[in-house]
């Protein structure tokens, strides 16, 4: 089969789901060459390309003051098979800049696949730059990349008798879609949700919620933290008296998060809680330093906020790619995979799902690099 | 010599080179603070403009049986590519547009379509020609080990042929290029230097194969087969061969015109290695050439016309070296800088001079190797060897008198040596 690898060569990092569009591109790509077919098409379609994912918006409806769900059409190459709670990467275009981040898909697998569309729910957050803009900005018609969904945070199958679901905030993004899921499956387990936030008006998807409930499908419990608090250990137990027997799916503020995990912990049943943590939208300003981690965990190195990025990988032993040392020839350029850096010449600050120049960057936070 | 001392040559003290260095920073922040959505419109138009160019001149060549047609397809054909290797190819991969954060168009994954890897490339020349420019056994680019460019070159009899090689040179650029990383001279020792050079190779003859199966190959048969006619194909592959040499010797007229007109000077290795970012930033500016040019002419030279500015800066957008030319020049006037310019004609006949005059071994030549007019050292105005050169205020205008001034000093004094009569 050596010949047919060889032939497909140039098409085989695209995400293509026929073998007979591989060979098509492989093909033409004899002509196209050093590029693919699909960099032309997509000049004239934006969609037409599966090179890279990418897709269209096709509604931003509002959902409470301050947030919104953006319903985007994937172009060529996007696969339906995601499951639910998993999270996709979007970038959007903004001053010319394409700039990522990571939200969780509030849609059924099901569903997307039978209207080919896939949605996110976004709040937007007075630091985040690009949530404002999704929740405010982009306009029906835009053209966003796209990076294929991910994350363990998952509805199980098969399902556990008795789940619990303990989220504030935007946290409830990832559970509404496992609970959707299991709505249009019509599956019976025995449901807790119990979701904070600060009054009714912030409340997501709050009809939904409460007609779940009426139908039978989960307990709920809302708490309107402005009013009731917020939710301590002493209420989740008298809520929810056999939460250490349910497993538990988490998400929210760090706080929020830590109190459940302390809980689970002291009762001795950490590994029936899942929890996913919302990824900083900046790097915690000002901050100088840190753990830099060059692509696996047994390569790390704690660094103060003056050392280059490519002397830290230097200093732990990593063969860092390297040039000019002064920032002129891009050699050195990796992808920032989690944190924030800082550039030494401008104090430019860069996030993930940036490229990073490692020789004139040093770390600002803890940061993971892909070298 | 070369210069060995740079910040004497310009007759600038360390503080000048320091405050030089530090408003050239300040362009560099302003025009990142302004760089938005009309710059990435402007890389956007440009790539669709380079493919729909392409996408025509190929499908002109279908009908290339027809003479005009012919003619037609190479010649589209040919710009496309210009444009693809010079205002996208070469500035995409000095990350100009990295700061776009588009995987697409991004320093790290753009291959270009010419013979050359972009990985080599960027090696060559986005390292070592950068960070080295000029300095003699550094920077390749100085002669590409196959020419003689300045009198520091040592002479021998090979360099008779100097302008039938920079003829081969510029009609087969592409494959210049694709050989300059490969260092074919010289000699590998250690093992993984060899094995380093095999691999260098590979890539380089595994990127030769496609384009030319492309050009060559593919591209023609299908040709031939679509109009059922072996002339037509045959037609295809000529209008693509001379599509590659139209842009072939576009790139090398452009890139030559960089660094070997007169006066963009040469340096010695002595001090590189521990020059301040002002006299790096002073080195770019000595060492590079421009030539005038307007929207078509920029555009089609990957604005490389403004050379000078695109050593200062090669990682700023393409598009913004005439504005940043204009505070370039400024700065050049304030220090009493040479801005080394003229139109394109005469900036490339120049380097054809200097090519064909270093033919010739140093005894047939005017000009020493000191002050010559493509190879200068600080000696060249220093009336005793003690001498330390620094500018000076003119009392009258109150206007720095520095390096320009000296130079244009030095020829009015050679003129009227020459003819004492007239003076």
């Amino acid at each position: 089969m050596a010949w047919r690898e060889r032939f497909e060569a140039p098409a085989a990092d695209v995400a293509a789901r026929h073998k007979r569009s591989t060979w098509l591109r492989a093909a033409v790509a004899r002509v196209t060459t050093p590029l693919l077919p699909d960099d032309y098409l997509h000049l004239a379609n934006p969609l037409w390309s599966a090179r890279e994912l990418r897709g269209k918006v096709l509604e931003v409806r509002p959902e409470t003051a301050d947030s919104a769900t953006i319903v985007i059409r994937p172009g060529w190459g996007f696969s339906f098979d995601y499951r639910p709670g998993q999270y996709i990467g979007i970038g959007v275009l903004v001053d010319g800049r394409w700039t990522w981040r990571s939200y969780s898909l509030t849609s059924v697998p099901a569903a997307s696949r039978a209207d080919r569309t896939v949605s996110i729910t976004v709040k937007a957050m007075p630091e985040g730059f690009l949530s404002s803009h999704l929740v405010s900005g982009l306009e029906p018609g835009s053209v966003v990349r796209l990076a294929a969904p991910a994350g363990e945070f998952v509805l199980p199958d098969p399902l556990p008798e008795k789940m619990l679901f303990a989220t504030a905030g935007s946290g409830l993004t990832p559970i509404i879609s496992m609970l959707r899921a299991m709505r249009r499956r019509g599956q019976n387990a025995d449901v807790t949700v119990v979701h904070s936030v600060p009054t009714e008006d912030d409340l997501l998807f709050g009809d939904e919620l409460r007609s779940m409930a009426a139908e039978g499908l989960i307990d709920l419990h809302l708490q309107f933290t402005r009013v009731d608090g917020k939710v301590t250990p002493a209420q989740l137990r008298a809520l929810c008296p056999d939460w250490a027997e349910r497993e538990t799916w988490a998400c929210g503020p760090g706080g929020f998060l830590d109190m459940l995990g302390e809980q689970f912990e002291e009762a001795g049943v950490p590994e029936s809680l899942h929890i996913e943590r919302f990824a900083l939208e900046r790097g915690a300003v000002g901050a100088e330093g840190g753990v830099v981690t060059f692509g696996t965990p047994d390569r790390q190195i704690e660094v103060d906020g003056a050392t280059t990025l490519l002397e830290a990988g230097e200093q732990a032993g990593v063969l860092m790619p390297f040039g000019c040392r002064m920032g002129i020839c891009q050699s050195c350029v990796v992808m920032l995979d989690k944190g924030c850096v800082r550039d030494l010449r401008t104090g430019a600050e860069h996030v993930e799902g940036e490229r990073i120049q490692t020789c004139v960057s040093a770390a600002a936070g803890d940061c993971t690099l892909d070298v | 010599m070369a210069i060995s001392d740079i910040p004497e040559y310009a007759h600038l003290t360390d503080a000048d080179v320091e405050a030089l260095g530090a408003e050239l920073d300040q362009i560099r922040a302003d025009i990142e603070a302004d760089r938005g959505a009309r710059d990435a419109r402007y890389i956007r138009n440009t790539i669709l403009f380079q493919r729909s160019l392409e996408v025509a001149g190929r499908a002109l060549t279908v009908g290339a049986r027809d003479r005009r047609l012919w003619w037609a397809g190479a010649t589209v054909l040919g710009v496309s590519k210009i444009i693809e290797n010079m205002e996208l190819g070469h500035n995409v991969m000095h990350g100009q547009w990295d700061w776009m954060n588009d995987p697409e168009v991004h320093s790290t994954s753009w291959e270009w379509d010419l013979t050359g890897p972009s990985a080599h490339w960027k090696h060559t020349h986005n390292y070592i020609h950068h960070k080295y420019t000029n300095v003699l056994g550094m920077d390749d680019d100085v002669g590409y080990g196959l020419l003689r460019v300045t009198r520091d070159q040592r002479w021998k009899p090979f360099n008779l042929g100097n302008i039938f090689y920079n003829t081969l040179l510029a009609l087969g650029f592409e494959y210049g290029v694709a050989a300059q990383h490969l260092e074919l001279g010289k000699k590998r020792k250690t093992p993984e230097a060899k094995a380093q050079f095999h691999q260098d190779l590979r890539d380089v003859g595994t990127k030769i194969a496609k384009q030319t199966h492309k050009d060559y190959f593919a591209y023609p048969v299908g040709i031939a087969l679509l109009t059922r006619s072996k002339t037509a194909g045959r037609k295809a592959l000529t209008a693509n061969l001379t599509a590659n040499v139209i842009r072939n010797v576009w790139s090398n007229a452009v890139i030559f015109c960089g660094h070997f007109p007169d006066g963009a000077e040469k340096f010695t290795k002595q001090d590189v290695d521990s020059e301040t970012r002002g006299e790096w930033y002073l080195r770019q500016m000595l060492g590079s050439a421009n030539f005038r040019s307007g929207p078509v002419l920029g555009f089609m030279s990957g604005n490389l016309s403004y050379q000078i500015e695109h050593h200062i800066f090669p990682d700023l957008p393409s598009n913004r070296l005439p504005e940043i030319s204009v505070r370039v020049r400024a700065l050049c006037a304030k220090y009493d800088i040479p801005y080394t310019t003229g139109s394109f004609p005469v900036q490339y006949a120049k380097t054809w001079r200097t090519i064909a005059k270093l033919s010739l071994p140093n005894q047939y030549l005017t000009g020493t190797v000191d002050d010559a007019p493509e190879t200068a050292s600080e000696k060249r105005f220093k009336e005793t060897p003690e001498a330390h050169l620094v500018s000076t205020v003119d009392p009258v205008t109150g206007r720095r008198k520095g390096l320009k001034t000296a130079i244009v000093g030095l020829k009015e004094r050679r003129a009227s040596r020459r003819s004492p009569a007239r003076a």
